[in-house]
């Protein structure tokens, strides 16, 4: 059996439409992933990416069916999913210790002060920020506020990540130096991570399962790319890899042409059962109809 | 050479109340024209008419009364002559107990109204009503249910400084960031902590700025209050020195009316300054 650790099962999100009736963003959604897998949601804007990831946070409700994370429905909000916000969402009246502090207190109620601080201080000094610990929020660049919004979220040890873009604001630089570090982390600790990405080479870097998402409104989840590449790939390097082109070919083409046409092309999809692909060095091939994708599904984390 | 604007801007307001200091001094000099008159109705009339003197006082007659005031700001012969330190402590105590009333009442409502959109629908109309009302119309009412002059000031201080705090403070709390409030949620931070250490701090600048409205509307009443209510208080002393004629005393309460307006003022700025926060 492949460990389901998260499960959304059959959601759907709908909207009182313009006239009367409703907006279906999403409906009768599926999506799975294994324990301590990284996967990477890409899709058009407004296709219902931060939707489904807000349902999987619990800060927001889906119109139907439900979200099961190690074998609990969810309800609500939780400290074992921790989010790290696009807009970093750091308390500006904290400083940079405050901030981490808060949640970390928020998880340990009844710890002292110090033992709250050296915690905190251990995730600060984990992100690169040491020596920032006493400055606010607003005098701090845009890449350190996003490591301070990382190092909020690692400080409550969860049991997943959600990260709606949390690189988009970013210049290229920075971008590729957080990239390792949230890769480093979540390979240390095992982490299951869930983010979504507008960029395909974040994507391939970071992800174990790409999943794509056509255009919304009524969005469906058209398939689940496996990344071929293997598990210690660089960023420098990544696009020396034989399977490179193939995988980043095959999502840009997703993007460009499919993500539109899918649902008038494919009636049979059964978003109960996404095909999952991994792109090869010749034409990629669908190596899907579930009992395969256990097969291949050999989600051990290298340590 | 130049000079930083703070000390240019000292030059012309020193200047200024120089030139405003003289004038009124030219305005109020005696003029010679003293007209023959018997001593009776020259008696009558008072120096106005006698030695061409101006019933205005000039400065140097304002400075003078206000130096023996200052001399001696608290002392107390009676009803109607108690030193003016004594009269703006009684306006001030009554600003300040009416205002923290307001307070205790304001900033919870405020906060219901901001984080519950039914008590919001729900309390509109109330609110949209009252607070047009100018707080001197509930004064006839307040004297008459509660029977004591200055309970009833203190009513009225409450009155008017109530709307300000509970419009910027219902705002405030409900305009509080989304993605703050999300991360508190995700936090499981439960509502009453939620409500100290997020939505407090982010709404604290709204709060301090209505509080600082409410202040400076609550010292404008009180002058017109305690003209009504008489007894004691600056406003009443206004109103006792007019009967006295004693423009000389107007003048100088007017002064002081407005120094402790801007002090007051001044204080709630520096709190509304503490609580700002740069984003
Ligand atoms: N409160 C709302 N009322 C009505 N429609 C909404 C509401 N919130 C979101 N939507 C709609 O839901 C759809 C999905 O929104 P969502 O934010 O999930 O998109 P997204 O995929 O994250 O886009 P982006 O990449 O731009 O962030 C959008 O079409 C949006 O118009
Ligand atoms: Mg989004």
């Amino acid at each position: 059996m492949m460990d389901k650790f998260i499960s959304i099962e059959a959601i759907a999100k709908r909207y009182p439409g313009a006239s009367g009736g409703e907006v279906a963003v999403f409906e009768n959604l599926w999506l799975s992933m294994a324990r301590g897998e990284f996967g990477c949601v890409i899709g058009h804007s407004g296709c219902g990416k931060t939707t489904v990831l807000n349902i999987l946070a619990g800060l927001d409700e889906p119109s139907e069916g439900a979200v099961i994370v190690d074998g609990q429905a969810i309800e609500g909000t939780s400290l074992d999913r921790a989010v790290i916000f696009q807009s970093h969402a750091l308390l500006p009246w904290r400083t940079v210790l405050g901030n981490v502090a808060y949640a970390v207190t928020s998880k340990w109620r009844n710890w002292d002060r110090a033992r709250v601080k050296a915690h905190a201080q251990k995730f600060i000094d984990l992100v690169g920020l040491t020596g920032a610990e006493h400055k606010r929020p607003s005098e701090l660049s845009g890449g350190m506020k996003q490591r301070v919004g990382i190092a909020r979220a690692l400080s409550i040890t969860p049991k997943i990540m959600l990260m709606d873009e949390p690189f988009s604001a970013l210049d290229a630089l920075t971008r590729g130096t957080l990239q390792d570090e949230v890769r480093r982390i979540c390979l240390e600790t095992g982490q299951t991570a869930f983010m979504i990405t507008h960029d395909v080479d974040e994507a391939i870097y970071l992800a174990d399962k790409i999943f794509l998402m056509t255009n919304g409104p009524g969005a469906v989840l058209a398939e689940i790319v496996e990344n071929p590449l293997p598990k210690d790939r660089g960023r420098i390097d990544l696009h020396r890899h034989p399977l490179y082109y193939a995988l980043r070919n095959h999502i840009v083409d997703f993007l460009v042409s499919r993500s539109k046409t899918f649902t008038a092309t494919t009636p049979d999809h059964d978003p109960r059962n996404v095909p999952t692909v991994r792109p090869g060095l010749s034409e990629p091939t669908i190596v899907s109809a579930p009992s395969l994708v256990e097969a291949n599904s050999t989600q051990k984390i290298a340590r | 050479m130049t000079f930083s604007l703070r000390f240019r801007a000292a030059v012309v307001s020193i200047a200024l109340f120089a030139a405003f200091l003289g004038i009124w001094h030219l305005a109020t000099r005696s003029t010679a024209t003293t007209t023959a008159m018997s001593p009776e109705y020259a008696k009558l009339m008072g120096l106005t008419a006698t030695q061409g003197k101006s019933a205005m006082p000039g400065p140097l007659d304002v400075g003078v009364k206000l130096w023996e005031h200052l001399k001696q700001p608290f002392y107390d012969n009676g009803p109607n002559d108690k030193g003016l330190g004594i009269q703006l402590g009684y306006s001030i105590g009554r600003v300040g107990l009416g205002y923290l009333l307001a307070v205790i009442v304001a900033i919870p409502l405020g906060f219901l109204i901001g984080m519950s959109p039914l008590m919001s629908k729900a309390l509109d109309p109330f609110i949209q009503v009252l607070k047009p009302i100018s707080p001197l119309a509930w004064m006839p009412l307040a004297l008459y249910t509660i029977k004591d002059s200055s309970i009833s000031a203190i009513f009225v201080i409450f009155i008017c400084s109530v709307w300000p705090m509970l419009l910027n403070t219902a705002f405030g709390v409900a305009a509080v960031r989304k993605e703050w409030i999300n991360v508190a949620r995700t936090l499981e931070v439960g509502t009453v902590r939620r409500a100290f250490t997020v939505i407090l701090p982010a709404a604290a600048p709204t709060i301090l700025t209505g509080m600082r409205i409410s202040i400076g509307i609550a010292w404008l009443v009180i002058v017109a209050a305690e003209m009504l209510v008489g007894g004691t208080g600056i406003g009443y002393f206004v109103w006792n020195e007019w009967n006295n004629l004693s423009i000389t005393n107007v003048i100088i309460a007017i002064l002081l009316i407005g120094v402790v307006g801007m002090l007051l003022d001044q204080i709630l700025a520096r709190f509304t300054r503490m609580v700002t926060f740069p984003e």
